[in-house]
């Protein structure tokens, strides 16, 4: 019995270090850099999915600490300001920087819950896009619209990972190395966010979901563990956001628009909120699928001479048309967590819950 | 008085606006007492409860737990210093197991942070396996022994009655406070909570207990006091309350004789 799952294991492990190869070699090595995307965004989701998924505080905005994160790379290790630090001291400065940017969103949004949550998120995204868009006057801090280019690629004893690397005389490309890079950080943050989930933290995050005064009444710190829910979502997200800067090389606000924090939210969605596997599934999905789409036009040019359904509209309305389907026949994802499985097709439970108003004291 | 009591409430008004929701209401309650608070709906009992845990702010007046203040402290700080409560309306955590509710009453006796869940370090694997035990044990106590992996949202009504009990006795209060907690019971399962409360004030806990059941506050409670208005109108032994005029007054109407 415990012999097979070890075995599985060990065949995961193989399937994912060959997967760059396999892929690069059926697909292309276009897809490799697919991959390490999609790697970013199972980070991110991984991040998001404890605001929205454990704590229940439902963030538009998330993007906005990738973008911190990301600027905190680019000015450190660029032209700009000639600072060139290495990328395993920027890498927690983004994650210190996007996770205090954490705090400074939750602490005024302590008493808001849902939709005005949402609302709050969704401006204070706006704010940090704009701010970047904007800061290259009078001090020019980020360079504004036009971005910061040149950022330094990781670096690991002595080797850019931006050129491909000479290994028993094979050339690894670049994309691959940066495949392995993010595949490590997304395993340690996988590894964190399963153990947080099923700790005392984790437990308060659930019960804050679940009913905010109950929480309270029963001993926990709604104001410090709400706090803590940001700033580990916002510092996870900060990280992505280096490692994002590090393998583009060039950053701007445009980058970091509304879209992306929603398409961050689907993947929770389709996935499956709260559930680890069903994130990383909704952020392969959504990143892989559209790429794929990509090809569609290829294949009419090939076949009709012509691009009759260009596969950027196509690519929207197949994305609507899923959400749709999803909200009708998987409510809780794809591979819902076994807590949101039942919460949404339980239809009886508890009596109703006392009206969140009752919580009039300070938060 | 000889031995201070356990929980003191001097002069406690709360205000909606221009409704005055408790007015001027003082009582204290000693040390391993069963204390009654009862009174026609509206009276401001589930007020009172929630002005001394802290979910409201109290208009005037003070609260004191042991001699230390409970006015203007954060719920958890409430919970903290040995007051636990259960709610009229049943606040469980419905989409967590039974057994995780019961632990989440652990979390103002433990101190595991990020650090110790992420790194899984010893202290923390031992702190985890307690809170565990003691949820457990604590769930039997109550007479859950088996419904550890429900959802607490699929549990029968009594049943969910006795986890909220069981999760907040998790706090290891030294005064639980229980809005009606045996609402909407059979009698069987009133007795077998009656018989709950006794042990739990066996065991040296003080009980605070808002209750319509008549009979179960006459048998159980040695002192009752008698909310209507938000006013405290009579104080006492359950047997001398029940003839008290104002009482029967707010109880069936009309003037007093």
């Amino acid at each position: 019995m415990r012999a097979r799952p070890r075995l599985a294991y060990v065949l995961l492990a193989l399937l994912l270090i060959a997967l760059p190869f396999l892929v690069g070699a059926g697909l292309g090595n276009s897809w490799v850099r697919v991959l390490d995307f999609v790697l970013l965004y199972v980070l991110l989701a991984l991040g998001l999915n404890i605001v929205v998924g454990y704590a229940g505080l439902l963030d538009l905005g998330f993007i906005a600490f990738y973008a911190i994160g990301a600027y905190v790379y680019a000015l450190l290790a660029s032209p700009h300001f000639g600072l060139h630090l290495p990328f395993w001291a920027i890498l927690p400065l983004s994650m210190a920087a996007a996770g205090l940017f954490g705090v400074l969103l939750g602490t005024p949004t302590l008493r808001l819950r849902g939709d005005y949550l949402a609302i709050v998120t969704l401006g204070f995204h706006e704010i940090i896009r704009i701010f970047l868009n904007n800061l290259n006057a009078p001090y020019n801090l980020t360079n504004g619209p036009q971005g910061i280019n040149l950022i330094d690629p990781i670096q690991i004893s002595g080797h850019a990972l931006n050129r491909p690397l000479e290994l028993f005389g094979f050339l690894v490309p670049s994309t691959y190395l940066y495949y392995y890079v993010f595949l490590a950080f997304t395993l340690l943050i996988m590894g964190v966010a399963i153990r947080l989930q099923d700790s005392r933290i984790g437990r308060a995050w659930a019960a804050l979901r679940e009913d905010e005064v109950a929480a309270a009444a029963m001993g926990v710190n709604t104001r410090n563990v709400k706090l803590l829910a940001f700033a580990m979502g916002a510092a996870f997200a900060g990280l992505a956001g280096g490692l994002f800067a590090s393998f583009q090389g060039f950053i701007s606000p445009e980058s970091f628009s509304l879209w992306e924090s929603f398409l961050v939210l689907c993947m929770i969605v389709l996935g499956g909120m709260g559930n680890i596997p069903g994130v990383i599934l909704g952020a392969i999905l959504l990143i892989g699928i559209p790429e794929a789409l990509r090809h569609l036009g290829d294949l009419q040019r090939a076949a009709l001479g012509q691009v009759v359904l260009d596969p950027a509209d196509l690519r929207m309305l197949l994305f609507g048309l899923a959400l749709v389907l999803m909200m009708i026949y998987r409510p809780a994802g794809l591979l819902p967590s076994r807590v949101r499985k039942r919460e949404l097709a339980a239809q009886d439970g508890v009596a109703e819950q006392e009206q969140a108003s009752l919580y009039d004291s300070k938060a | 008085m000889n031995t201070p009591a356990l929980l003191q409430v001097s002069a406690v008004s709360k205000r909606f606006g221009g409704l005055a929701a408790l007015e001027d209401v003082s009582l204290s309650v000693g040390r391993g007492e069963i204390y009654g608070l009862i009174g026609p709906n509206g009276a401001g009992k589930t007020t009172l409860f929630n002005c001394m845990t802290g979910l409201y702010e109290l208009s005037a007046g003070r609260i004191h737990l042991d001699g230390a203040p409970l006015h203007g402290r954060k719920p958890h700080h409430i919970v903290e210093a040995g007051l636990a409560r259960t709610f009229q309306n049943i606040r469980l955590f419905a989409n967590m197991t039974a057994l995780e509710n019961v632990m989440v009453g652990r979390h103002p006796r433990t101190r595991a942070g990020v650090l110790g869940a992420v790194l899984r370090t010893p202290g923390a694997r031992a702190e985890e396996a307690a809170i565990r035990n003691r949820a457990r044990e604590l769930m039997e106590y109550v007479g859950l022994k088996n419904k550890g992996r429900t959802l607490a949202g699929h549990l029968s009504y009594g049943d969910q009655r006795r986890l909220e009990i069981a999760r907040a006795l998790a706090t290891e209060p030294r005064l639980l406070a229980l809005d009606e907690p045996v609402a909407g019971m059979n009698p069987t399962e009133r007795r077998q909570m009656s018989e709950l409360f006794l042990r739990l004030r066996a065991g040296g806990l003080t009980l605070l207990l808002i209750e319509h059941d008549v009979k179960l506050v006459m048998d159980l409670c040695d002192r009752v006091a008698v909310l209507d208005y938000g006013r405290k109108i009579a104080e006492g032994e359950p047997a001398l309350v029940q003839r008290d005029a104002a009482v029967i007054a707010a109880y069936l109407g009309g003037d007093a004789a």
